[in-house]
């Protein structure tokens, strides 16, 4: 364990590298063979011919995180999510115990069916049934077309043929889940597998406080998550996070996780604590503002009571823990912080090279106005680092567009983006054999 | 300044400040921030670093749902100071270093 003090740390600690076991293969990256260790191409973040079979091969196939229970708490609650790669938008609502999902258009003749004054725009609320604001078609809450207006006019009409398209839908631990194929081939929690239903039982429903963040940036979709698959960018991109006099040390001290887990599609970052402890550390390597709310970077210091947890949260047993990031394939990601709160980060892409950037922070309701300004300490705090994330990928994008280089060398913290461009090249080839094979 | 405080009249001292910085949002706070030179941030910072543990207690003796409004002003005078630590604290100019590409905007959050 080593103390984020630069002059207590001895030098030989600060250089070297491996201060965790690495798997008997030698490195993490070898503990999964099929992934080689060769340098990458990143062709597939640039060209829009790509991002189109991206589209069909896996926004159209996989299950895609779009929302929480605690957004449709009682019946008649909805939201809609606009998924620019599949060219739609979706209604998602709450009826009784069901949640559905149904295609956010209106069967007579196309019309988006839920919006407000901006037909592009996202919008949530609570309704008994769905009015279309064209011809004033109207729909319950399973969908079934329950009124068309004039209906005696039409010819060979049957309202029961024209109810809402449903979008398969279904929830993982109060996470809302889509999947826009006829029909999916695995249900949504064979495709999470064993390690991410490992997090099953973490008290997502109990934490409440919410702090939203959205931004459209000009990046694939893939080069702005690889950020967040790896944190050996850390001590580089966010080391003016920390107190000038502790930087340099920071940097040159670089970055090891003690624990990686790749599992079908899905990836595994565990983060050590002994960086988190800041309150162990002395008072001047500090941030004054840090010490006055007790927050900062890693979240509050006093730790949320969140009573017992899934052992899947943190199954490479790291102690001290800091927080595991668990990466759903193929957008979606839930880091789980060791101070007892939750933040979850989402791409969406709009283009080959546009990106949105959802991330939400999630804590207990505050009890108190102490425990609130903690909250908002580390909100700020993700909102700070989350720009320097932003903004250097966008330099990234332009750097690949160059097209002056293409080859690109990955290491053993990289492992991460190196399993999920792997996963996204074999569902676009799974899917270019599927279309051969007719 | 108002002729009617905005705050407790325990922190009287904060007063000059609670117009500038009483804001509801986190994103009226950013506007504020960034349009704000790095002086103002450090004088306003420096005028309530010295208070805002007392601040804080101050407002937990209410609960967060029941707040009467001088409070309520208060306590978003508290997240102004936290979102002006970072370019006092760390950045020394107003908007983080290496960030003028992009925006990353708050759109929901709990309330007070």
């Amino acid at each position: 364990m080593f103390r984020l003090d630069a002059r207590a740390m001895p030098v030989s600690e600060r250089t070297h590298m491996a201060r965790y076991p690495k798997p008997a293969e030698g490195s993490w990256t070898e503990h999964y063979p099929e992934l080689g260790t060769d340098t990458i191409s990143y062709e597939d973040s640039t060209s829009p011919e790509y991002y189109e079979l991206e589209r069909e091969a896996i926004f159209k196939r996989a299950w895609l995180q779009v929302g929480r229970l605690e957004q449709i708490p009682r019946t008649g609650s909805f939201f809609t999510k606009n998924i620019a790669a599949t060219d739609t938008s979706v209604i998602i609502v709450r009826d009784g115990e069901d949640v559905r999902a149904f295609h956010n258009v209106c069967r007579h003749r196309g019309n988006r069916l839920v919006w407000q004054d901006y037909p592009r725009e996202e919008i949530s609320g609570t309704t008994r049934q769905f009015t279309c604001k064209y011809h004033g078609w109207r729909y319950g809450l399973d969908g079934a077309c329950t009124f068309a207006q004039q209906e005696g006019e039409f010819f060979n009409f049957d309202r029961a043929e024209y109810g809402l398209v449903p979008v398969h839908c279904d929830v993982f631990s109060g996470f809302v889940f889509v999947n826009f194929a006829e029909q999916p081939s695995q249900t949504l929690r064979e495709f999470l597998g064993p390690m991410l239903l490992g997090i099953e039982g973490y008290p997502f429903d109990q934490m409440t406080d919410r702090y939203a963040f959205r931004v459209e940036c000009r990046a694939n979709w893939k080069v702005f998550s690889d950020a967040f698959m790896e944190f050996y960018h850390a001590p580089v991109v966010h080391v003016g996070q920390h107190p000038s006099q502790l930087r340099a040390a920071i940097t040159e001290m670089g970055y090891e996780a003690p624990h990686y887990q790749i599992d079908g599609p899905h990836g595994l970052i565990t983060t050590a604590g002994s960086l988190h402890r800041v309150w162990e550390m002395p008072p001047e390597n500090v941030k004054p503002a840090d010490i006055a709310t007790r927050s900062g970077l890693f979240g509050p210091w006093n730790k949320s009571d969140l009573g017992e947890l899934p052992p899947g949260i943190n199954p490479g047993k790291i102690q001290p823990w800091g927080l595991s990031s668990f990466q759903f394939f193929p957008n979606f990601a839930i880091l789980i912080w060791e101070a007892g709160w939750y933040n979850t980060h989402q791409f969406w892409p709009t283009s080959h090279n546009t990106v949105i950037f959802e991330g939400n922070v999630y804590s207990l309701p505050a009890k108190s106005a102490s425990e609130r300004v903690g909250r908002e300490m580390a909100a700020v705090s993700f909102k700070e680092y989350s720009l320097q994330d932003a903004n250097t990928l966008e330099a990234t994008q332009m750097g690949l567009e160059a097209g002056v280089i293409d080859q690109f060398p990955l290491n053993d913290q990289e492992v991460l983006v190196r399993n999920f461009h792997k996963v996204v090249g074999d569902w676009v080839h799974e899917h270019r054999r599927e279309r051969l094979r007719g | 300044m108002t002729a009617m405080p905005l705050l407790p009249t325990a922190f009287a001292d904060f007063e000059p400040f609670a117009e500038t910085w009483c804001l509801g949002t986190e994103r009226e706070r950013w506007d504020r921030r960034m349009s704000s030179s790095i002086d103002e941030l450090q004088t306003f910072y420096d005028a309530v670093l010295p208070r805002v543990q007392e601040a804080i207690e101050y407002c937990d003796q209410v609960p967060l749902d029941d707040m009467p409004d001088d409070t309520v002003n208060l306590l978003r005078l508290i997240y102004s100071f936290v979102i002006v630590s970072f370019p006092v604290e760390l950045w020394r100019q107003p908007y983080v270093p290496d960030t003028l590409g992009t925006s990353f905007d708050r759109i929901s959050e709990p309330l007070p």
